[in-house]
């Protein structure tokens, strides 16, 4: 009688164990810490890539609209995966993109926009990567939805899908 | 004169050593806080063991925060407050941790007390 109890508690268990392990497996692995969205946008100082002028971040997020913020680089596959989102994107009058070339180098960073398109209004460079970390970034692509309140409402890791696009879309009407 | 010279080079010196022993602990304090930084692109590696982009990213903002005299505590609070308390390998006791700390004592006392009992019935 005991050992079929024992039995069954261990079958049980065994079977719970697996479709917790299920569930978790499709969960994502990223972790977004909560905190980052009730905090404003952090000031940070850049040089822009095409003037290769020095630029605050206070003179790019100045107006009261919606703002992409996209953290991409040349080197990186996913960010051409997601470059056309982001070219669909630009044509929405609601929002502003601003990008922020990442780790790159500025002639790359350029030709890449020369043949793919530039969605930006403004583009910034992080040339060490320490911006990025100031603003809780993982790596590149990443980007984060800022609402007219300087305020960081949604963070996307990884490249955009038609899926986030209509999510954007929705966020900032 | 020969004199001057050999104090200014004794001065120099000791300024050396000074400024060496400051960096040293520099980076002491530096290594430190990076092997107490989870690489959250990384598997199980803390940002000093890595060589992500991320992870180097971490290490020179470490090093750009000591120079500007941050403490280590006000270092992790900076992270946590970016990436959460996940950053850190040595999480601290709140609501959402008192689980991962009081689970291992609970069951070390209970697993002591089943020994206990044993030894002790065996006894008599």
């Amino acid at each position: 009688m005991k050992n079929k109890f024992l039995l069954t508690f261990i079958i049980f268990f065994a079977i719970f164990s697996f479709f917790i392990f299920l569930k978790a497996l499709n969960n994502s692995n990223v972790y977004i810490a909560d905190n980052i969205f009730k905090e404003n946008l952090v000031n940070f100082k850049s040089q822009e890539l095409f003037s290769t002028k020095e630029i605050l971040s206070e003179e790019i997020f100045k107006d009261s609209e919606f703002y992409i913020l996209n953290i991409w680089a040349s080197w990186c596959a996913p960010c051409r995966k997601e470059h056309p989102i982001l070219m669909k994107l630009s044509q929405n009058s609601q929002v502003k993109m601003i990008g922020l070339n990442y780790k790159d180098n500025f002639d790359s960073a350029r030709n890449f926009i020369y043949k793919f398109g530039n969605p930006y209004s403004n583009i910034m460079t992080d040339k060490d990567g320490v911006i990025s970390i100031g603003l809780g970034a993982y790596g590149v692509p990443e980007t984060f939805i800022i609402d007219k309140n300087k305020k960081i409402i949604k963070k996307f890791i990884g490249p955009l899908s038609k899926k986030n696009l209509d999510q954007i879309i929705l966020l900032v009407k | 004169m020969k004199i001057l010279k050999f104090f200014i080079l004794i001065f120099i010196i000791i300024n050396f050593g000074n400024a060496n022993s400051i960096e040293n602990s520099n980076e002491e304090l530096r290594n430190k806080i990076s092997k107490n930084i989870r690489c959250l692109i990384c598997q199980g590696q803390s940002i000093f063991d890595s060589q992500s982009n991320f992870a180097n990213s971490m290490k020179l903002v470490i090093k750009q925060k000591l120079n500007e005299g941050y403490t280590e505590k006000q270092i992790y609070e900076l992270l946590k407050d970016q990436y959460g308390q996940w950053i850190v390998y040595d999480p601290e006791f709140n609501k959402k941790t008192f689980i991962l700390w009081t689970l291992p004592i609970l069951l070390f006392l209970i697993g002591g007390a089943i020994i206990g009992r044993k030894l002790i019935v065996k006894k008599f």
